[in-house]
């Protein structure tokens, strides 16, 4: 029999974390495909659960003296509703373009974050804002930046008795975050490859900061730090003839059923040129 | 198990239910609302949608646990707001055709009623967007869309006596689909069934050895672990009378990956509890052979002990001498595996009888008769102890005409004397059923300098998988379609079905012919190319039609009509082709390209006799009811034959009432297949009205055109007389048949295959982004003769239907064993893929056909993927010649 807690408070949650072996479950969509997956092929096991979504107060986005927190269970739905500034179009535009509305009304960021598919279209977002990870544990809370909790192909730096409580993102005076999704249908799609940006501007138009991140083309999302010094001082109307060969030098993309390695490569030099084309 | 409590459709309700169990799960099988449908239990079909709280969601991606507290609301909802909006959505559906099949309508309602309670006029791309997380694969959509946009929805006037055929009426079994009440196959079962759960083999090919069953059943706490020694009759079935070459359960020896070995049966938390690595099987696995190439190399492993060479079957057609001419060109084309992706994973259950000989299966199927031989002959008892109930069925489209639960559920009833049920898990399902056949084409066309096509070669292998299934019907189709519907003396045709260790490939849409129309429409754009003439009027100079002869020789004396669907098509041509020049002469990153594709098909199988009966009865209670054994898989027959059946007979549709395809009940009216069922079927059922009209003049001794009219036991006949029914000595009863005229194929595939053909030609708009190679398929106009159309809304929706399945075949559909088995990895078209469509309906009567009318189920998807592959060619200069253009595959041949 699997075991399901659905505690009300985060302390019980916290102390279940610690004391059992389970898989946390928010929006469950993520969790309910990877069971069906594998009930298929004759496991149908699968860990005791720790539902967090009857705990309150984690679904808030909240605005602090650095920026924002997002709560662990704000749903993409939340957030394309939230009043944010334009430095959030970018995770916006994923958001809108993540599966269907019934998806995006029930899946967290968090989760998505916390899965770390190449494919999420959250994380190249989240390393584009900077976003760092708030986690609490036995050992009390702790932060770490969005690439450092990151540390593989759906790998990351949680602990097995620890917990996403929220993400923070920093205030950028002047910024505006984009976002470009790749797929091979129009809804309910996998991304081939995808490119979210953050760039402020000064008042002469020139870029004072350009955070620039590639998904689904390596077995954890980038940043791409040589595009980014490119685009540094350079005046924004000039940023998209900028992109270089050279910049995606640390990809690995891969061949898989849904584009050639090669393909994927020249796919986000488009992505990055139409990224960096849009204005505000 | 907990103790849930929620509100459901207003009302407070508390479940006892496992709280990590799906709250489909729940609402289906603990508290009876099976209008939430499960199509693949992993959010990627939206069947399962309701509301939760107010907003959309996948009910099989919550925990039931999650409901605590919660506000769900399902199909079944009638009160307060969310009721009103469904039934103006439920009138809006039937007066759209928007419901096909009505597997995917609970969720879509749902879906669309999310918006419309917070937007009261939305546009387009708004209701693009709420019903994006909603698979359809029958409507194309685009009714859908017209649905919810219909803030006033009229219903469609019931036509009077004798206008039924030509009326636009709504699909008769409508109102159960859009209400939830509809029994799929995994809808109804007897309380007391025990489950089964199908252990598949997870290797291509391999051996496997069993250990102590007996001690692992009953430590694992199930009632039966069946294998092929409980296989009572003979283990193996198929399409083929000769070729029953698919075990039921696996002997010893497994020829593709998703083969049935072992089938669990016991409680449903038993069998699903069951881990396939704690079962006392060994697999030594072997080499497989993937793809029809390995498959017929010389050194390849033989198969199946009566194919040499893994060859299966091949067809054959020649006609006067191909040369080269003029003009000439030869490509290689390859296709891959299609799944149909229907809605409704096979499903149902069967119900043993006392007698221990007797058996009672309801499942979705499409070829119920068949299912009762193929079911008789594997449990050894004689066809009439079984019977076969069909469910409603969720999509066919080919998939569903073999068997695939009928046998193990019958095998499981009969071991354990009490029924069974089983629903097929997505990858099970896409797994295991039977796909479309890959194929590898080479062809060569000639014309000469006036542009008359002067020649044809053909030569395909089609991988037929490990098993028969449709195989041959494939290589007996194949060669006497490819060189599509044009005039050509000298053919040479040649289609082998090459046995594989991949999936067993069957009946699709088209059964061979949707690959063939891809390679031969690229070569006709060759030949135009190289001729310097315009794409449409090559077509139409070659067009075949009426007074032509068909490449095997048969004289199409009438209901010929491809040459005015072309005709019907040129102005929109003309204005396309002059609408991707004015855009692409800025040079663009995005662009444009028009093109354009014919065919033809054969409607009714190739070369066989495959008759239908209908009956007819007039009670004494004046009861008016039609036993009608065709099966409906959202196609719509049931209406159609009504339709029909009312003008033959000369009462209104009002007046009847339908027994629906029971083996024991309704005569056989064969397989919903083939494009048969309208034109076939329905001129039995013509017959059926025809033969009661007859009794019952003659009865009233009245003229022939002496009008009817039922009011009760009253049955007014012409103005003077009236019979009281109730004071016959019987009941009045006719019956009708009809078996297409048609004759062998001789050595050189000449001869009379079919006694009509459906035509079509089609053109594409798609735009293509140059630099990501992403194609957008942007308008798509058909022109279709089908002789009649005896319900244009119901003809409608399969046009676009089968232009939403050939869409995908051309840009998205490919699927690989083993790694597309889901709806996530597996593409098919959602409701923002879909471009707009445009319909011509051409009406060239087919004389055979009831009131003129032939099929039109397979035709539309024909030339919708050569059409998109002509455009994509038009806008870029490549010409691709593999399916489906994933965008890398553009990519690079534009590289
Ligand atoms: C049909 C469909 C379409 C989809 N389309 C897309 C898409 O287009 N783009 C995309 O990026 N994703 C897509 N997804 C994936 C999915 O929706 C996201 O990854 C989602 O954001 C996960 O959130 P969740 O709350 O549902 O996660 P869950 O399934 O509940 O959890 C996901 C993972 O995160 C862990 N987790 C969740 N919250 C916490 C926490 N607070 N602390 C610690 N661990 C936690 C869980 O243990 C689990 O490992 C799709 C999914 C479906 C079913
Ligand atoms: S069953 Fe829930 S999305 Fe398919
Ligand atoms: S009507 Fe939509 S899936 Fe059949």
């Amino acid at each position: 029999m699997i075991a399901y807690h659905r505690p009300t408070t985060l302390a019980d949650a916290l102390t279940i974390r610690a004391a059992f072996e389970v898989a946390v479950l928010a929006g469950g969509t993520d969790v309910f495909p990877a069971r069906t997956a594998r009930a298929a092929w004759g496991d149908p096991t699968h860990k005791d659960v720790l539902d967090l979504s009857a705990i309150p107060d984690l679904r808030d986005i909240e605005e602090t003296a650095e920026g924002w927190r997002i709560g662990c269970l704000v749903t993409w739905s939340a957030l394309i509703a939230a009043r944010l500034p334009p430095i959030f179009e970018g995770l916006k535009a994923a958001a809108r373009e993540v599966g269907g509305r019934q998806v995006q009304n029930r899946a967290t960021l968090v989760g998505n974050l916390v899965t770390a598919s190449p494919a999420g279209d959250g994380i190249p977002n989240l390393l584009a804002l900077d976003a760092s990870v708030e986690i609490a544990g036995p050992r009390g809370t702790r932060r770490l930046p969005a690439a450092a909790f990151l540390t593989g192909y759906r790998a990351t730096a949680l602990a097995a008795d620890e917990l996403v409580l929220a993400l923070h993102v920093p205030r950028l005076e002047g910024a505006q975050g984009g976002f470009r999704k790749l797929g091979a249908r129009h809804y309910l799609v996998i991304s081939i490859a995808m490119a979210a940006g953050v760039i402020a501007t000064d008042g002469a138009g020139r870029i004072t900061t350009a955070r620039i991140a590639l998904g689904a083309c390596s077995a954890v999302a980038q940043r791409l730090p040589g595009l980014e010094a490119a685009l540094l001082s350079a005046p924004r109307a000039e940023a998209a003839r900028l992109v270089r060969k050279q910049h995606l030098e640390s990809l690995s993309p891969i061949d898989d059923i849904r584009a050639s390695a090669a393909y994927r490569r020249d796919a986000a030099l488009v992505l990055l040129q139409d990224l960096l084309e849009a204005r505000a | 198990m907990i103790e849930i409590a929620f509100t459901l459709n207003d009302s407070p309700c508390t479940v006892s239910a496992p709280p990590f169990a799906p709250l489909s799960d729940t609402l289906r099988e603990r508290l009876g609302l099976t209008g939430t449908k499960e199509g693949c239990n992993a959010g990627d079909c939206g069947a399962c949608t309701v509301l939760v709280d107010g907003a959309q969601a996948c009910a099989c991606l919550i925990p039931s646990a999650q409901a605590e507290g919660a506000r769900v609301e399902t199909v079944e909802a009638v009160h307060g707001e969310l009721g009103a909006v469904l039934a103006r959505l439920r009138a809006a559906f039937l007066a759209h055709g928007a419901a096909q099949c009505g597997i995917c309508s609970p969720g879509m309602l749902m879906a669309a009623a999310d918006l419309l309670l917070r937007d009261a006029a939305p546009d387009r791309a708004a209701v693009r967007d709420a019903l994006g997380g909603v698979l359809c694969r029958c409507t194309g959509y685009a009714k859908i869309l017209d649905a919810v946009l219909d803030a006033a929805p009229r219903a469609v006037a019931s036509p009077p006596a004798g206008e039924a055929v030509g009326a636009g009426i709504a699909r008769l079994d409508g109102v159960a689909k859009l209400d939830g009440t509809d029994r799929f196959g995994a809808d109804e079962a007897p309380a007391d069934a025990l489950w089964l759960r199908v252990v598949r083999s997870p290797h291509a090919s391999a051996r496997f050895s069993l250990g102590d069953l007996e001690a692992a059943r009953r430590e694992l706490g199930l009632e039966a672990i069946l294998t092929a020694a409980d296989v009572p009759g003979v283990n193996g079935f198929g399409i083929m009378p000769n070729l029953k070459d698919q075990p039921v359960l696996a002997d010893g020896l497994v020829r593709f990956r998703g083969e049935a070995v072992l089938g669990l049966v016991g409680s449903r938390e038993a069998v699903m509890a069951v881990r396939d690595a704690a079962l006392p099987l060994t697999w030594h696995p072997l080499p497989a052979l993937h793809g029809a190439a390995a498959a017929s190399a010389v050194d390849a492993p033989q198969l199946h002990a009566h194919a040499p060479g893994n060859l299966l079957i091949e067809g054959k057609l020649n006609r006067g001498t191909p040369l080269r001419d003029v003009a000439y060109s030869e490509g290689r084309f390859t296709t891959g595996f299609v799944e149909h992706a229907y809605i409704e994973p096979e499903a149902g259950y069967a119900q043993p009888a006392p007698d221990g000989i007797g058996m009672e299966v309801f499942a979705c199927t499409q070829a119920p008769y068949m299912d009762r031989e193929e079911t008789a002959r594997v449990l050894g008892v004689a066809e009439e102890a079984v019977r076969i109930r069909p469910s409603a069925c969720g999509g066919g489209f080919g998939g569903k005409l073999d068997v695939s639960v009928q046998p193990l559920l019958a095998v499981a009833a009969r071991k354990l004397g009490r029924p069974v049920r089983i629903v097929y898990s997505r990858a099970e399902s896409m797994a295991s059923t039977t796909k479309r056949h890959p194929a590898s084409i080479t062809a060569r066309m000639s014309a000469d300098a006036e542009g008359r096509f002067t020649s044809y070669e053909f030569d395909a292998d089609f991988n037929t998988g490990a098993y028969a299934s449709w195989g041959a019907t494939v290589a007996n189709r194949v060669p006497v379609h490819a060189g599509g519907p044009y005039r050509i003396p000298n053919l040479r045709n040649r289609a082998r079905a090459i046995y594989t260790n991949d999936t067993p490939a069957g009946a699709f849409r088209g059964f061979g012919v949707p690959q063939a129309a891809i390679a031969t429409e690229s070569l006709v754009d060759d030949l135009a190319e190289q001729l310097g003439l315009d794409r449409w009027e090559i077509r139409r100079r070659n067009a075949i039609g009426r007074g032509d002869t068909t490449h095997s020789g048969q004289v199409l004396h009438a209901s010929a009509g491809l040459p005015e669907c072309l005709d019907a098509l040129k102005p929109e041509w003309d204005a396309m082709l002059a609408q991707v020049a004015a855009h692409n002469a800025t040079a663009p990153r995005v662009k444009l390209g028009a093109g354009i594709a014919c065919m033809w098909y054969g409607c009714g199988n190739t070369s066989m006799s495959n008759p239908s009966r209908m009956k007819l009865t007039l009670a004494r209670d004046g009861t008016l009811t039609l036993f009608n054994g065709a099966v409906d898989i959202g196609q719509g027959s049931t209406t159609v034959m009504a339709q029909i059946c009312a003008d033959a007979l000369g009462l209104p549709l009002e007046n009847f009432r339908f027994v629906l395809g029971d083996t024991a009940r309704t005569y056989d009216a064969g397989k919903t297949s083939a494009s048969r069922q309208t034109f076939v079927s329905g001129r039995a059922a013509m017959e059926t009205g025809l033969a009661l009209r007859r009794r019952i003049l003659a009865l009233a001794n009245a003229g022939e055109d002496a009008a009817l009219a039922l009011e009760g036991t009253q049955l007014r006949v012409g103005s003077a007389r009236v019979i009281d029914l109730a004071t016959l000595d019987a009941d009045l009863e006719a019956e009708g048949r009809y078996d297409p005229p048609t004759t062998a194929l001789d050595e050189n595939g000449q001869g009379t295959p079919y006694a009509t053909y459906g035509f079509a030609a089609q053109i594409a708009l798609v735009a293509v982004d140059t630099a990501l190679g992403t194609v957008k398929v942007r308008r798509i106009v058909a022109a279709q003769d089908v002789g009649r159309a005896v319900n244009p809304t119901l003809v409608l929706g399969q046009i676009h239907g089968g232009i939403a399945q050939g869409l995908g075949l051309a840009l998205m559909e490919e699927f690989l064993p083993g790694r597309t088995e889901n709806l996530h990895d597996y593409l098919i078209p959602t409701v923002g893929d879909v471009p707009e469509i445009e319909v011509h309906l051409i009406e060239d009567p087919e004389p055979e056909g009831p009131y003129g009318a032939k099929g039109v189920g397979e035709p539309a998807l024909v030339p919708t993927a050569p059409a998109i592959l002509s455009a994509i060619r038009h806008a870029t200069g490549i010409t691709m010649r593999q399916v489906p253009v994933l965008p890398h595959r553009l990519w690079e041949q534009m590289r």
